[in-house]
C-alpha cells in the first residue's frame, strides 16, 4: 500500500472507524442536528447535551464511510466537556486544516491532526467535515 | 481465439489509447471506470483536431469549399452511425448532445403531445436517472402515470410483471439495454415484441450497451434507441437518437431556430425534412466527426470480439472477487455485460474507491445515478463498481482483485 494512502487511512483513523467513540444516542440530549452527503447518501446525526454553554455530553449515530465516522468519533472526544467558544475554535482550526487554506495543522487539534492529509483527497473533504457541519449549527446557535 | 493471441491483440488495441500509458500516483493507470466514460483512441483525437486544423466551417449553409468539406464530413459521420446501428436510413439518425438529451427529446416531442391524464409510461427498476426523470417530468406535465417493471434479486428484468403491467393505457415503454449499475443485459427484442403486440412503442437507453454488445436496431425492433458518443470512445457532447422514420416524421420539432427550417416568415415557417428538423442551431460538428472515427475504430475490431474479451475479463474478476470473504457481488444476472458492482462488509464504497485510486486503479463508487436500483438492494451508500472495456487486460483485473484484498486487510 502506498505511503499516501497510509497517510489518509492511518492507524488512528482505522481504529476510530472500527471502534467509534460516543457512537450512541444519549437519552438526555437537548440538541440533535444532522448532516447529509447527497453525493453518497451518507448521514450522521449529532446529539449534544448543552447547559450554560458547556458541552456536557456529545455523541453521534448514522451511516457513513471510514473518514466521516472516524472524524465524528474524534470530534466528540475533542468536544466532550468543553464550552461552545472552545468548540467553535476547534471547528475553525479543523476546517482550515482540511481545506485549501494551506495552513498547517494547529497543535491544539491533537489527534485530529490525523486528518491533515484529507486535503490531498479533495473528493473526501466533505466526508471529513460531515459531523462537523452538523455540530456547527449547535455551536453557532449558542453564541 | 487462444489466450496468447488475445493478449497480443489487446496489447495492440491498447497502444491506440494515449491515456492508457499514463501513471497515476506513481502507478500505471488501471482504468476500470468505462461505464462512466471511455478513453479516446488517437484516431478520434486526430479526427477532431484535423477538422479544426484543416476543414473548420459551419455546415449546411456556405457555398465555399470549407463549408462543403465540413458538411460532407458531418453527414459522412451520420452515415457511419447508421451502418453501425443497422438503421434503415441516415435520416433516422439525429445528432444530439448525449443519451440524456435524446430521451428528453422523445419525452417532449413524441410522448407529451400523445399523453392524457391516466395514460401510463413503463420503465424498469434498474434505470439510470436519465431514463426516469424525463418521464417523471412529462407525467407531471400531462397527468400520465409512471409505472415500474420490477427486477429480481439477480437484477433481471421481470417479464411476467412486464406483461401484467402492459395495459390499454400504456403509451410508451422505456428500458435500458444494459444496466449501468448492475451490468444486466435485457432482451430488448422480447420487450419490443410484447409491446408491439399491443401497439405500444419502445425506447431503449443504449448508453451502456453501445460499446459492449452488438446493436442492430432493426433486429431489436425498437422504436427509439439513445446513446452517448463518449461512452463509445468518442468525444463528450455528442450523442445519437435513432428513431423509426414513421415516428420522427410525425413528431413536432423540439428545439427550434436556425438550421432546422426551410423558410421563415412572420406568417409561416416551414421546417426542414429529417433529420435536420431535430437539429436546431449549429451542431457539434467536430464531435460528430469524432464519433464517426470512434465508430470506425470499434467496427474494425468488431463487437463480437469486444464482447467475448469483456466476458473473459468479467469472469476473471467475478472469480477473483468471489473468493474474497465478506465481499458480495451485486447484480448476478445470467446475461451480463462487463460491469462488476460489489460491496464489502463493514467498508464503505468510498473508502474502497479512495484506496484503489492511490494504487492507480480507477473505479466508480456510490449510487451510479441509479438510486432506485440501489434502494432495491438495500444499499443506500451504493456499491463499488469496476467496468471494463476491450482495452483492459487480465493482468489489470488481477491488480484490481489484489487491491480489493488489501482494502479488506486494512479494515480487518
Amino acid at each position: 500500500m502506498t505511503r499516501e494512502v497510509n497517510d489518509l487511512y492511518r492507524r488512528i483513523v482505522l481504529e476510530h472507524c472500527k471502534r467509534p467513540r460516543n457512537f450512541r444516542v444519549p437519552p438526555d440530549a437537548n440538541h440533535k442536528t444532522c448532516s447529509d452527503n447527497p453525493l453518497c447518501g451518507d448521514h450522521i446525526d449529532v446529539y449534544v447535551r448543552l447547559e450554560q454553554g458547556a458541552i456536557l455530553d456529545i455523541a453521534f449515530a448514522g451511516e457513513s464511510c471510514a473518514i466521516a465516522k472516524a472524524s465524528a468519533s474524534l470530534m466528540t472526544e475533542a468536544m466532550m466537556g468543553r464550552d461552545t467558544a472552545h468548540g467553535r475554535g476547534l471547528l475553525q482550526k479543523f476546517e482550515q486544516m482540511v481545506g485549501a487554506s494551506g495552513a498547517g495543522p494547529d497543535p491544539e487539534l491533537g489527534e485530529l491532526r490525523a486528518f491533515a492529509d484529507v486535503r490531498d483527497f479533495p473528493a473526501r473533504v466533505q466526508c471529513a467535515m460531515l459531523a462537523w457541519d452538523a455540530l456547527r449549527t449547535v455551536l453557532q446557535a449558542e453564541t | 481465439m487462444r489466450t496468447a493471441d488475445t493478449g497480443t491483440l489487446v496489447a495492440r488495441w491498447r497502444r491506440a489509447f494515449p491515456v492508457l500509458r499514463s501513471r497515476v500516483h506513481g502507478k500505471p493507470l488501471v482504468y476500470l471506470d468505462n461505464a462512466a466514460t471511455t478513453q479516446k483512441p488517437q484516431a478520434v483525437i486526430d479526427a477532431v483536431s484535423r477538422f479544426y486544423a484543416e476543414d473548420n466551417a459551419n455546415v449546411h449553409r456556405g457555398v465555399h469549399a470549407l463549408s462543403q468539406r465540413a458538411t460532407d464530413a458531418f453527414e459522412a459521420a451520420r452515415a457511419r452511425v447508421q451502418v453501425f446501428l443497422h438503421a434503415a436510413a441516415a435520416a433516422e439518425i439525429i445528432f444530439v448532445r448525449g443519451a440524456t438529451e435524446a430521451i428528453n427529446l422523445v419525452a417532449q416531442s413524441f410522448a407529451r403531445p400523445l399523453l392524457v391524464p391516466g395514460d401510463e409510461i413503463l420503465v424498469s427498476a434498474m434505470e439510470h436517472h436519465s431514463n426516469i426523470v424525463p418521464w417523471q417530468q412529462v407525467c407531471r406535465q400531462s397527468g400520465a402515470v409512471l409505472k415500474v417493471v420490477p427486477i429480481n434479486e439477480a437484477g433481471e428484468f421481470q417479464f411476467s410483471d412486464y406483461e401484467r403491467l402492459l395495459s390499454a393505457r400504456t403509451r410508451l415503454v422505456a428500458v435500458t439495454h444494459v444496466s449501468n449499475a448492475l451490468g444486466s443485459v435485457t432482451d430488448i427484442a422480447r420487450v419490443s415484441g410484447l409491446a408491439h403486440a399491443r401497439g405500444i412503442p419502445v425506447l431503449v437507453d443504449g448508453a451502456q450497451a453501445i460499446a459492449h454488445v452488438p446493436v442492430d436496431v432493426r433486429a431489436l425492433d425498437c422504436d427509439f434507441y439513445a446513446f452517448s458518443g463518449h461512452k463509445c470512445f468518442g468525444p463528450t457532447g455528442i450523442g445519437v437518437l435513432y428513431g423509426k422514420r414513421e415516428h420522427l416524421e410525425a413528431m413536432p420539432p423540439w428545439q427550434s431556430g436556425g438550421d432546422m427550417v426551410r423558410s421563415v416568415s412572420f406568417d409561416a415557417t416551414e421546417y426542414m425534412p429529417l433529420p435536420h428538423r431535430f437539429e436546431a442551431g449549429t451542431p457539434d460538428i467536430a464531435g460528430a466527426i469524432g464519433l464517426g472515427a470512434a465508430v470506425d475504430f470499434v467496427s474494425a475490431i468488431g463487437l463480437e470480439a469486444i464482447s467475448a474479451h469483456e466476458q473473459r475479463l468479467l469472469d476473471h474478476a467475478r472469480a477473483g472477487i468471489g473468493r474474497i470473504s465478506g465481499v458480495r457481488i451485486v447484480g448476478t444476472a445470467r446475461y451480463k455485460a462487463g460491469i462488476l458492482s460489489f460491496v464489502m462488509d463493514g467498508v464503505h464504497p468510498h473508502d474502497i474507491g479512495s484506496i484503489l485510486d492511490r494504487e492507480g486503479i480507477a473505479i466508480r463508487t456510490g449510487h451510479h445515478c441509479a438510486m432506485p436500483a440501489m434502494q432495491h438492494f438495500g444499499l443506500p451508500s451504493g456499491t463499488a463498481r469496476a467496468s471494463f472495456a476491450f482495452y483492459n487486460t487480465l493482468e489489470e483485473v488481477e491488480r484490481f482483485v489484489d487491491g480489493v484484498c488489501r482494502v479488506q486487510g486494512m479494515f480487518r
